[in-house]
């Protein structure tokens, strides 16, 4: 901003702008209220009453916990590869200009900037003419590829932060590439990267579209919230779940967020 | 960092004389070769996204020429242009208008709604209120998706809290009203068109607001000033000045509403008709019709009619504003 003096907004642009906050926020807090309802067969507002009976009765179902526990294991390794893939593609792509380089960010793009289920249905055709059965890693492998976006664009943003010439000097005082990478570039990414694997991990926990092409029989958590959507068993522990399900997301994306800040670019704005 | 001419390379040995072990000559060779290093780089994320993502849209294409045998069931692998006939059935192209019709609808609103946020955030918003409208917007991006249109069939059902609302300031006539409509009414608003409309404004809203922040962002405010100091008033400043010069944001915002729209299948299907979106048939299409190449032709509809948007966003400058 150069020389606008500070005014303060017009009445209509505040409370236009406070109704669109309201607007995103209101419904999920609505989930929260819901977790509690003593209601079982509606969704009837106001609820008659409150309880925590649900939590319990969530908390002895296999099935959410099963659920629960493939979720977590695809995405902690689909973070993983992410992880490496997207530092090696941003370290390769901000230190030194070549031909294609804009093909190769346009690649990492693509997964996410095409509507999912163009992906479900193109990994879906290749196993089915691959003859690969669904598996565990059949998920896996789906989720990788959309992972790799959310750690190469914060890796990116910070390489481009990161001043070449300390790589330079490092060198100069005689370490090699090994030991500059280990003590000079990782400490200067660290953050980003971190921030970078959480939005990766919150991105496939939650990932649902892809998912139902990607999964045979196998139900990630999204799977098992989907199938209570289409057809309901028992409403009261849907709604426990989804409180926990935006609970869990939360706080990977503020630690991100945290992690980022002092940057001029903010994990996460590119989903 | 090349080395063109031999002199230079013995002067570089003289300075960095090699280093010893595997380790050592491994450090030394990437620093001579600097091409090689950066292949070993690249090598993963291309050999990754090349055979698994790319190879997958080569795989859906392939399938899409293909066809299927009526009788058995059985894909015909012999390439043909039978199954893009069938995609051009009245039936089928009504899915495909009602989904760009709505894709449109949705992106459109999604500007009128996300405007004021983002030039709110952009252009008043300082220090803690700043950081307050980034996570506000953050947030809902980030919650779960499955969770955000639960949480609409909790609102929009006939016994929920919109109904409780509009009872308490009389205007359930105005609700019924609408729902009368043809087209967008229906029997109450969570089986209704206007009901997946809300939904995936609500959904996509954030992914509107964070382009056009940004875009709203690099406005100079010396302009604005120096356009009211000319004497046009608010509103022409607003049109000839701030608004072309955010327009990129606006269409780079506008390129994920209509692309995520135009391959939803979940939101319809919870919320909505029981007529068909692009996604649902592509769904239906490899599923329970188990016709992987009509399914692969209708998934090649999005990616042909975002390839258009996307040149024309491109021609706009959009590409800049991401």
């Amino acid at each position: 901003m150069r020389s606008d003096r500070r005014q303060s907004a017009p009445t209509g642009l505040k409370v236009a702008a406070a109704c669109g906050l309201l607007f995103l926020h209101l419904p999920i807090l609505l989930i929260f209220v819901y977790a509690f309802t003593t209601e079982e067969k509606s969704y009837q507002w106001p609820p008659p009453g409150l309880t925590t009976q649900w939590f319990a009765v969530t908390w002895n179902r296999p099935d959410v916990w099963e659920a629960l526990s493939l979720s977590v294991e695809v995405a902690c390794i689909s973070t993983v590869i992410a992880l490496v893939l997207g530092t090696l593609c941003a370290a390769a792509v901000s230190r030194t200009k070549f031909f294609g380089r804009e093909t190769v960010s346009l690649l990492v793009i693509l997964p996410i900037a095409l509507p999912g289920i163009i992906t479900g249905i193109a990994l879906r055709s290749a196993f089915s003419l691959a003859e690969i059965p669904f598996s565990f890693w059949t998920i896996v492998l789906g989720h990788a590829t959309f992972c790799v976006v959310v750690v190469y664009n914060n890796a990116v943003a910070r390489f481009r932060r990161t001043s070449g010439s300390m790589i330079e000097a490092s060198m100069d005082l005689g370490a090699d590439g090994f030991q500059t990478f280990r003590y000079v570039v990782l400490p200067n990414i660290a953050t980003a990267l971190l921030a970078g694997g959480m939005l990766a991990f919150a991105l496939s926990f939650d990932e649902v579209i892809v998912t139902t092409f990607t999964a045979g029989q196998q139900q990630t958590l999204p799977i098992w919230m989907l199938e209570e959507l289409i057809r309901p068993r028992q409403r009261p522990v849907t709604n426990v779940v989804a409180m926990v399900v935006v609970l869990v997301t939360l706080l990977p994306i503020l630690l991100a967020y945290y992690l980022t800040r002092d940057g001029d670019q903010i994990a996460g704005s590119g989903k | 960092m090349t080395i063109t001419s031999a002199p230079a390379v013995d002067a570089r040995k003289a300075i960095l004389p090699s280093s010893g072990g595997v380790r050592g000559a491994l450090s030394d060779s990437f620093w001579r070769k600097p091409k090689l290093l950066l292949l070993l780089m690249l090598l993963p994320p291309l050999l990754w996204l090349g055979i698994v993502y790319i190879g997958s849209l080569i795989a859906l294409l392939a399938q899409s020429f293909f066809s299927i045998d009526e009788f058995s069931g059985l894909v015909n692998h012999e390439l043909t242009l039978k199954t893009y006939r069938d995609l051009f059935q009245p039936s089928n192209l009504d899915i495909i208008v009602r989904t760009v019709t709505m894709a449109a609808c949705v992106t459109l609103a999604s500007i009128a709604v996300a405007f004021p946020i983002a030039y709110y955030a952009a252009r008043y918003a300082r220090g803690r209120w700043k950081a307050l409208f980034y996570l506000g917007v953050m947030l809902p991006l980030w919650s779960s998706y499955l969770v955000k249109i639960y949480a609409w069939k909790l609102i929009l059902a006939k016994e929920g809290i919109l109904t409780w609302f509009l009872a308490k300031l009389h205007l359930l006539w105005l609700v019924d009203a609408w729902l009368s409509l043809p087209v967008v009414g229906g029997n109450s608003l969570s089986v209704s068109f206007t009901g997946t409309f809300i939904v995936f404004v609500y959904v996509w809203l954030p992914f509107m607001i964070l382009p056009m922040q940004a875009a709203l962002e690099r406005v100079p405010g010396n302009l604005v000033e120096a356009s009211s100091d000319l004497g046009a008033s608010p509103g022409q400043t607003f049109r000839t000045v701030i608004f072309p010069l955010a327009l990129p944001g606006i269409v780079a915002g506008s390129i994920f509403t209509f692309s995520l729209t135009l391959g939803d299948y979940i939101i319809p299907q919870i919320v909505g008709t029981s007529r068909l979106f692009i996604g649902q048939a592509v769904y239906a299409q490899q599923g329970t019709a188990g016709n992987i190449p009509l399914a692969a032709a209708f998934a090649v509809v999005p990616i042909v009619i975002m390839g258009f948007y996307l040149w024309g966003a491109k021609k706009l400058g959009a590409f800049d504003a991401l």
